[in-house]
C-alpha cells in the first residue's frame, strides 16, 4: 500500500529533513553569537561564487560521490557498510603503490592501473568483513567499525616505517610526474583566462560521474542488480528464489568497498600527489550522510554529494572569516543523517496521514 | 620487569579500564534490552566535555559529574526517541550521535572558552583527586601485600571504585531482580514480555537511560579524573573499544570486567613501550597494541574462539501485533 505518491517519497522527505537540518544549525550559529543568514551568503559565496570555489566543491563532491555510492550499494543488499573510511585508507596505499613502483609512461595509464589497485586494495578490506558477515554471521557493522581502526593502525605503520620519504614528515615521497593528474585548471585553460585556477579538482570527477552511470545501470539493468535488490527486500524470498546469499554479500561488500576506495585516486593521486596520514578526512563516514539523503539512488548520491561539496568548502571559508570553528559542518552532518536516516518515520508519519486525509476529501 | 613496575602498569591498566568498563556496562545494559547502540563513543564525548566545562565555571566537579551525565542521557532520549519511538535504524542514529557529539562539544567549546576548543585546566575541588583507602600509609612497609595495597588499590578516584562496584550492581540486578529479567527477556522475545502485560517501550527506555547515566560517568572520568580538561576528541575511541569488550565479553557482566582489565591492560603497555622492550627482549609495535581489542574482536567475532551470541531481539524496533 503506498499511501504516499512516489514524488513524495524521493523529493519531499528528504527536502523536509534538510530543511530541519538546517533550521537546528541555524540555531547552533545563532546560539554561538553569529548571524546564520550572513554565514549562508558566505558560504554560498566561498563554494560557489567563484571557479576557485567551484573547483573546491567539485574536488569534496567527487570523495563524497565514491564514498555514497558505496554505502548506497551496501544499503540495497540491507547491508549497512560503515567502513567505507578504512576502505578508503586502503584503496590509498593501493595508489601509492601503484604510482611509486609502476613507471607509467602517460598520466591516463597511470589513472586507469590507480584505478584498479585502488578498487582492489578497496574491496580486499571489505572481503573479510563481508565473508564473516556470510559465512559466520557476524555483524557487518561491527566488524566493519574494527576494520577501520585496523586500517588506520596500517597506515600509521607503513607511513613511518616502508613507505616513508626521507624527512620528518610521515608520508611518502612524492608521486613521479608522469602519474599527475589534469587538474580542472589544466582542462579548462583557455589562453587568456583560467578557470578553477589552484583548485584541487581533477579529472577524477568524470570518473565519478561515470561510475555514478555504471552503478545505475548494474543496479537496475542487470541480473545481478536485481538480485541485490530482492535480497535487499526479502532475504527469505531471495533465498526461495534461488539467490545465494553469501553470493549477494559478496558480491555487493566488495563492490562497495572498491567504490570507496577509487575515492584515493582523487584526494590522493589527484590531490596531494603523495600518500599522507588521515588523507581521508571522515569522507567515509559522509558517504552515510550522502547515500541517506540520496536514498541510495546514484543520481541522489550525485545531488546529495553535491551539497555536501558545498557545506565542506563552506564550512571551510566559514572558519576563515568568521569564529564558527569547522566542525559546525560535523554538526550539520550529524543532523542530516539523524533526520534521513534515524528520525525518517518522524517526517514521514505526519506526511503520510496528511496525503491520507487529502485523498479522502 | 620488577614488582614496583609491574604494580605501576597494573595501576595504569586499572585507571585506563574505567572508562572501559563503564561504558561497556552502560553497552551492555541497552543491548541486553535489544537496543544496539554504537553511539557509546559520542555520549562519552558529550559527557566528558560538559562535565568539564560546568566543573571549570562552577568550580565544583559533582556539579561537572551532574552536568556531564545530563548531556549524555540527553543523547540517549534523542537515541530511545528514534529507535524506540520512531521505530528507526538503531546503528544509523548511533552513527548520527557519534558525529553530533564531536561537532557541538568543539564548536562550543570554542565559542564558550576560545582556547581552539579546549576547556580551562581543572584544579583542587574541580576534579576528582585519588583516595587515600585507610591505613594504606601504615601498611605500606609491610612485604608484599603494603605496595599492592597502597600502589594498586588505594589512591585512585572515586569513580574506579564506583565503575569496579558497578560490576557485582549490573549483575544483581540483571540476574536477581524482577526488572532484570524482564530487560532481558524484552532483548531476546519482546512479544512475550508485551503479552505478559509488561510495557516494552518503557522497558527499553529504562534500559536506554541507565546507559545514559552510566556512560556520563564515563566521559566524566575521562575529562575531570583521568585529565583535568576536556580536549577534542579526547574519547579516541574507547566507545568502540567498550564495544569490542562487550563483544569479548558476550553480554555479561563479570566478563565485561575481565575484557576490559584485558584491554585497559594492552592500553597501559602501549604506554610504556620500554617495560615491554625489557621484559620480552624486542621491541612491540606501539600500533599493534593499540590495534589489538580490535583484532581479537574480529577474531571473537569469527567464531573461531567460542561464539558471540547477541541478544536476539537486538537492532529490531518492536511492531505491537494489531
Amino acid at each position: 500500500m503506498d499511501v504516499m505518491p512516489k514524488w513524495a517519497d524521493v523529493v519531499l522527505i528528504p527536502l523536509i529533513s534538510i530543511l530541519l537540518a538546517a533550521f537546528l544549525s541555524a540555531l547552533v550559529i545563532l546560539a554561538i553569537g553569529e548571524n546564520p543568514w550572513e554565514a549562508l551568503k558566505l558560504m554560498v559565496d566561498g563554494a560557489l561564487g567563484s571557479t576557485y570555489g567551484w573547483g573546491y566543491t567539485l574536488y569534496y563532491a567527487t570523495n563524497f560521490i565514491f564514498t555514497g555510492l558505496a554505502v548506497a550499494i551496501a544499503f540495497h543488499a540491507r547491508l549497512f557498510n560503515i567502513g567505507g573510511e578504512g576502505q578508503a585508507v586502503l584503496g590509498g596505499l593501493g595508489v601509492a603503490l601503484a604510482c611509486l613502483y609502476i613507471p607509467w609512461p602517460h598520466w591516463s595509464l597511470a589513472l586507469i592501473g590507480a584505478t584498479v589497485m585502488a578498487a582492489l586494495f578497496g574491496a580486499a578490506w571489505a572481503a573479510i568483513p563481508a565473508f564473516l558477515q556470510a559465512k559466520r554471521g557476524s555483524h557487518i557493522v561491527i566488524t566493519t567499525i574494527m576494520f577501520n581502526f585496523i586500517a588506520a593502525a596500517l597506515l600509521n605503520y607503513l607511513l613511518i616505517g616502508a613507505l616513508k620519504a626521507p624527512g620528518m614528515e610521515p608520508a611518502t615521497p612524492r608521486f613521479p610526474e608522469a602519474t599527475h593528474l589534469p587538474s580542472f585548471q589544466d582542462m579548462f585553460n583557455f589562453g587568456e583566462t583560467t578557470f578553477f585556477r589552484g583548485a584541487p579538482a581533477n579529472i577524477t570527477f568524470f570518473v565519478a560521474l561515470a561510475a555514478c552511470v555504471a552503478l545505475w545501470a548494474l543496479i537496475w539493468r542487470t541480473r545481478l542488480g536485481y538480485e541485490i535488490r530482492s535480497f535487499g527486500h526479502s532475504e527469505s524470498a531471495a533465498k526461495y528464489a534461488g539467490i545465494s546469499p553469501t553470493k549477494i554479500i559478496m558480491v555487493a561488500m566488495l563492490i562497495s568497498g572498491a567504490l570507496a576506495g577509487m575515492m584515493a585516486i582523487n584526494n590522493v593521486q589527484g590531490e596531494a600527489e603523495r600518500l599522507v596520514l588521515n588523507a581521508v578526512e571522515g569522507a567515509g563516514f559522509i558517504g552515510i550522510a550522502v547515500a541517506l539523503m540520496g536514498r541510495s539512488h546514484p543520481f541522489g548520491v550525485l545531488l546529495a554529494a553535491l551539497l555536501f561539496g558545498f557545506l565542506y568548502q563552506g564550512g571551510a571559508e566559514l572558519a576563515l572569516w568568521t569564529s564558527i570553528p569547522r566542525e559546525l559542518i560535523i554538526v550539520i552532518q550529524a543532523l542530516v543523517i539523524l533526520f534521513t536516516g534515524a528520525l525518517d518515520n518522524m517526517v514521514r508519519m505526519p506526511l503520510e496521514r496528511l496525503f491520507l486525509a487529502m485523498r479522502r476529501a | 620487569m620488577d614488582f614496583a613496575t609491574l604494580l605501576q602498569m597494573l595501576d595504569a591498566t586499572l585507571r585506563l579500564a574505567t572508562p572501559l568498563l563503564l561504558a561497556c556496562l552502560a553497552g551492555l545494559f541497552s543491548e541486553r534490552a535489544g537496543i544496539f547502540d554504537i553511539g557509546l563513543e559520542g555520549k562519552m564525548l558529550a559527557a566528558a566535555f560538559l562535565s568539564a566545562a560546568i566543573a571549570a565555571v562552577s568550580g565544583s566537579v559533582w556539579l561537572g559529574l551532574l552536568a556531564g551525565i545530563g548531556a549524555s542521557m540527553i543523547l540517549s532520549a534523542v537515541h530511545g526517541l528514534a529507535s524506540i519511538t520512531f521505530r528507526g535504524n538503531q546503528l544509523i542514529s548511533g552513527v548520527a550521535i557519534n558525529f553530533l557529539a564531536a561537532g557541538l562539544t568543539v564548536v562550543i567549546a570554542q565559542s564558550w572558552f576560545r582556547q581552539g576548543g579546549r576547556t580551562p585546566q581543572l584544579a583542587g575541588d574541580a576534579r576528582f583527586n585519588p583516595i587515600e583507602l585507610p591505613f594504606a600509609d601504615d601498611l605500606q612497609d609491610v612485604p608484599f601485600i603494603g605496595p599492592i595495597y597502597y600502589e594498586l588499590i588505594s589512591g585512585h578516584t572515586i569513580l574506579v571504585y564506583v565503575a569496579l562496584l558497578m560490576v557485582p550492581l549490573t549483575w544483581w540486578v540483571l540476574y536477581r531482580t524482577r526488572f532484570g529479567l524482564r530487560l532481558r527477556a524484552v532483548g531476546e522475545n519482546p512479544a512475550a514480555v508485551d503479552t505478559a502485560g509488561v510495557s516494552v517501550i518503557w522497558l527499553r527506555f529504562a534500559a536506554v537511560g541507565i546507559c545514559g547515566i552510566l556512560c556520563g560517568l564515563a566521559g566524566a572520568y575521562l575529562a575531570t579524573a583521568l585529565q583535568a580538561s576536556f580536549v577534542k576528541d579526547m574519547s579516541a575511541g574507547r566507545g568502540f573499544i567498550a564495544l569490542a569488550a562487550l563483544i569479548f565479553a558476550k553480554w555479561r557482566p563479570w566478563y565485561a570486567l575481565y575484557a576490559c582489565l584485558l584491554f585497559g591492560f594492552l592500553q597501559a603497555m602501549s604506554l610504556r613501550a620500554d617495560v615491554i622492550e625489557g621484559v620480552l627482549g624486542f621491541q612491540v609495535n606501539g600500533q599493534l597494541l593499540d590495534v589489538l581489542p580490535y583484532i581479537l574482536t574480529v577474531v571473537i567475532l569469527a567464531g573461531f574462539v567460542g561464539k558471540a551470541i547477541p541478544p536476539r531481539a537486538g537492532g529490531e524496533p518492536y511492531v505491537k501485533e494489531r
